[in-house]
């Protein structure tokens, strides 16, 4: 699209503002077009999320990649990759490192799935 | 863990910050700021506005003349390290902290946005460095080793984008990145990775970045280098700071730790003060809330490196009119695309000069409070909010971009319908978001979003695994090496004769351990094409491999072309076969004044032939200098422009012990032809056996002026008490031969 400069039509509704007003418009607006975005960020994951909370429960990059790749192809990332492995611990009775690494030698995946 | 500690008189040993890797643990988390030092006093000055002064470092040159001092401007420095070996980037980084960096920004491998986990080990980068976990914690060692020697805390810094941001800011949380880039508006522009994978993904990076206390600078500046006209991106340039600024506070990052990258969008020969400032102030107005990292512009630099370091300095005069609480130094070589360490060297004095010779500049000068300035800022204030009132209507962020209003050349509101448009449906990772279930739950801290833990019965997500990495960092598991043939000891080794320190063998440098480049000025009377090909041959001929001109600067379209080159030496050097000239001996000041007080002497001076310099020989003479004088030795002074015949024949009359003869201008080798003239005239007049003659100036080298008749030749660098210390010898000599 192109348009020329009509700033001075268009900067009518915001001449009489205050310098604190102006901010306030300015905020006001950032907010509004970010809230959307937030809302989205919390409802939302990927995996990229999924394999970042299962570095942080102790797993490697590689033993993360492969979980996360299984949760996806079972559709089970909606529940948490996390969730996952730590359901399967707890149903098999086992420490949630031994679950993850049973995960990554695509042993224990029905008995994952079947928790949810 | 190794006790292994820094030498300062030797090169840091990189093999042993690589040992025992696994074990390390950062010692701290979080970003530091500067200390003030109001009122600092250092040497004979009073300083407004620098910080703590460092324990080592190397100040600028003509720091000599003042008592060495260093003093340290307010703004935390940054320099961007990433030769594609982080090996050699350690040794870049104890450079450049000893110049006032302290914030080390390492710049990632290309293409690494695009790999969608984290990369391991340590291969080889290109325009930058993989960011790897045992990069990064190699390089965090050796900082903190750094900062201790410096005296000062070096923040350490990467990027969190791409399609693996959230690992990636996981890793750097474990490992104790100080300081990130991160905005998803970066990853979507410029990346085109989906805009809702940025979005989503960027909530959790931040939500990591906040726990660990990191900065975060954004990505709006490279609005500016891409845009075609890049002054007329300066509303988006806001509303880009702005919807990055308000989305990671509401995140939980603490607005204190939010950085705008903010550049001066322009430059020379346009008037970019005059349009610079004006954008300045807006954002300092609209963002007072937040910090300001101030960015040099990298959009107009050719690549000639005098012309990158003016515009810099230009665009640290807006940093001192305004403010900024970190100040980059891109490296004045950006233009021709070589990370070579002396740049990053001269980018970083260039950052402590400019900013030190500013000090206090603000007590004595005020902006304006009214007239162009501030109506020019209100204006684009203006922009910026029409700008945002149009992605409302279009029906926000995803749709505005999808209408290619970002990046479009046009001054907002005009449009010349050449945004960059992004689809929500495309780009790298679309598709890949997945709305949680009711029973989404992922129990680990620093998590962002729905998280269902109560159906476990817990308060704190973590402690349903008994807590996570970021409370026991003893979970993390380290991974060394995946890769047999692309790593750092594969590269280490092939180079092992040249690795300090203990090196046997030596060969220039410029971007990795022992790549043999150099680099040549050259000047041919000639038209530009014909001085480019005339410069190859010469390198050609002198032996160099690999050699490409990377600048060239007409001086006139016929007369005259200045070409930079750089190539590659072929051979090594052994450096115990070097021959290495003695450093001048010094004898103690209670020594000279000893042998003086013993036998009084008395020294005729001036500077010779057809010169009026006057400082150095004034600065070797004057008592107030430290010059010989002090020892109480008697100094006729007899000027400047003095005939060498006039300088003898006071000698006689003064019957004097020595002569000293300055002569500064070298043209045609006449200070030489000088030295040898007085020489020949001392010896027609049948004094010079019992007459002491030394000869000094800048380009005064000890070995010629021997050769051309002076007992002695003092060079640039040469104090009082050098001469003092020669002539007291010599004196010495010619008593016990017998000549006096």
């Amino acid at each position: 699209m192109k348009r020329a400069d009509d700033y001075q039509e268009r900067r009518a509704h915001l001449a009489n503002l205050s310098d604190a007003e102006l901010e306030q418009r300015f905020w006001a607006l950032a907010e509004q077009i970010t809230e959307p975005l937030l809302k989205m960020g919390y409802e939302y994951t990927s995996p990229s999320i999924e394999r970042s909370v299962l570095l942080r429960m102790g797993f490697s990059s590689l033993e993360a990649k492969h979980i996360v790749d299984g949760c996806m192809e079972r559709s089970l990332i909606a529940h948490g990759a996390g969730n996952v492995v730590f359901r399967l611990a707890k149903a098999e009775n086992m420490d949630v490192r031994a679950a993850g690494l049973a995960l990554c030698e695509d042993r224990l995946w029905d008995e994952a799935a079947a928790q949810f | 863990m190794s006790d292994y500690k820094l030498d300062p008189n030797k090169n840091i040993d990189v093999s042993e910050i690589l040992k025992d890797l696994e074990n390390y643990r950062p010692r701290r988390r979080g970003w530091t700021w500067r200390e003030p030092a109001p009122g600092l006093k250092m040497g004979p000055f009073v300083y407004q506005d620098c910080s703590k002064p460092l324990k080592d470092s190397v100040p600028l040159p003509p720091a000599h003349y003042f008592d060495d001092i260093d003093p340290q401007p307010m703004p935390v420095i940054t320099t961007e390290i990433a030769s594609g070996r982080f090996e050699d980037d350690i040794r870049r980084m104890r450079m450049g902290a000893h110049h006032g960096a302290d914030h080390i920004m390492v710049i990632r491998t290309a293409g690494q946005s695009h790999f969608d986990g984290l990369i391991e080990g340590t291969p080889q980068g290109m325009g930058g460095v993989p960011i790897t976990r045992k990069q990064v914690r190699a390089q965090r060692k050796a900082l903190d080793m750094i900062e201790d020697e410096v005296g000062r805390p070096i923040n350490y810094h990467s990027y969190v984008s791409g399609v693996a941001g959230p690992d990636i800011a996981v890793m750097f949380a474990e490992e104790g990145v100080n300081g990130v880039h991160q905005d998803p508006q970066y990853n979507v522009i410029y990346r085109n990775i989906n805009m809702a994978r940025s979005f989503v993904d960027a909530c959790e990076s931040k939500r990591l970045i906040a726990w660990a206390g990191m900065a975060q600078i954004d990505g709006a500046h490279n609005a500016n280098a891409t845009a075609r006209e890049a002054w007329k991106v300066m509303p988006e340039l806001m509303v880009q700071h702005g919807i990055n600024a308000i989305f990671s506070a509401k995140v939980g990052i603490d607005k204190k730790n939010i950085c705008l990258s903010t550049v001066p969008p322009t430059a020379t020969p346009a008037p970019c003060v005059h349009m610079d400032l004006p954008y300045a102030v807006a954002l300092r107005d609209l963002f007072h809330e937040y910090r300001m990292r101030a960015q040099m512009n990298t959009k107009y630099i050719e690549s000639s490196t005098r012309e990158a370091t003016v515009t810099h300095v230009l665009n640290m005069l807006i940093s001192k009119l305004t403010s900024a609480d970190i100040q980059s130094t891109i490296t004045p070589d950006e233009g021709r695309n070589v990370p070579w360490h002396i740049y990053n060297i001269e980018a970083c004095d260039t950052a402590k000069q400019a900013l030190v010779g500013m000090d206090g500049l603000m007590d004595m000068v005020e902006l304006k409070k009214e007239g162009y300035l501030r109506d020019k800022a209100r204006e684009l204030k203006e922009r910026a909010i029409l700008f945002m009132e149009e992605m409302v209507e279009q029906g926000g962020y995803f749709a505005a971009v999808e209408a290619g209003m970002f990046v479009d050349s046009g001054i907002y509101p005009e449009r010349n319908g050449d945004g960059i448009a992004r689809k929500l449906a495309g780009g790298i990772g679309a598709g890949t978001i997945v709305k949680r279930e009711a029973d989404y739950m992922a129990p680990v801290t620093a998590h962002y979003g729905y998280n269902n833990i109560a159906q476990y019965g817990a308060t704190n997500p973590s402690d349903l695994i008994g807590g996570c990495t970021l409370e026991c960092p003893e979970k993390i598991v380290y991974i060394d090496e995946l890769d047999e043939e692309d790593n750092c000891n594969v590269r280490m080794a092939e180079v092992k004769e040249f690795a300090q320190p203990g090196a046997k063998m030596i060969r220039p440098e410029m971007e990795w351990l022992a790549d043999g480049t150099v680099m040549l000025t050259m000047f041919f009377p000639a038209e530009k094409h014909i001085a480019e090909a005339a410069a190859l041959e010469c390198a050609k001929r002198m032996n160099l491999t690999d050699c490409e001109v990377i600048s060239k600067e007409i001086m006139h379209g016929a007369e005259g072309t200045r070409i930079e080159l750089k190539g590659k030496v072929p051979f090594a050097i052994e450096i115990d076969k070097l021959v290495i000239p003695e450093e001048p001996d010094v004898m103690s000041d209670d020594e000279i004044r000893a042998d003086i007080e013993r036998r009084p002497m008395r020294v005729v001076c001036g500077t010779v032939g057809e010169d009026e310099h006057s400082v150095g020989l004034r600065e070797i003479i004057d008592i107030k200098h430290g010059g010989i004088e002090k020892y109480g030795i008697e100094v006729h002074y007899l000027g400047t422009s003095v005939p060498p015949e006039k300088l003898v024949n006071a000698a006689i009359e003064l019957n004097a012990d020595a002569m000293l003869a300055s002569t500064i201008i070298s043209h045609d080798d006449i200070h030489y032809k000088n030295i040898a003239k007085i020489n020949r005239i001392a010896t027609e007049m049948g004094v010079r056996d019992k007459l002491i003659f030394v000869a000094g100036g800048t380009q005064v080298a000890s070995a010629q002026a021997r050769a051309n008749g002076a007992d002695e030749g003092f060079g640039r660098g040469s104090r009082g008490h050098h001469v003092a210390t020669f002539l007291v010898k010599r004196r010495r000599e010619l008593e016990s031969e017998g000549k006096i």
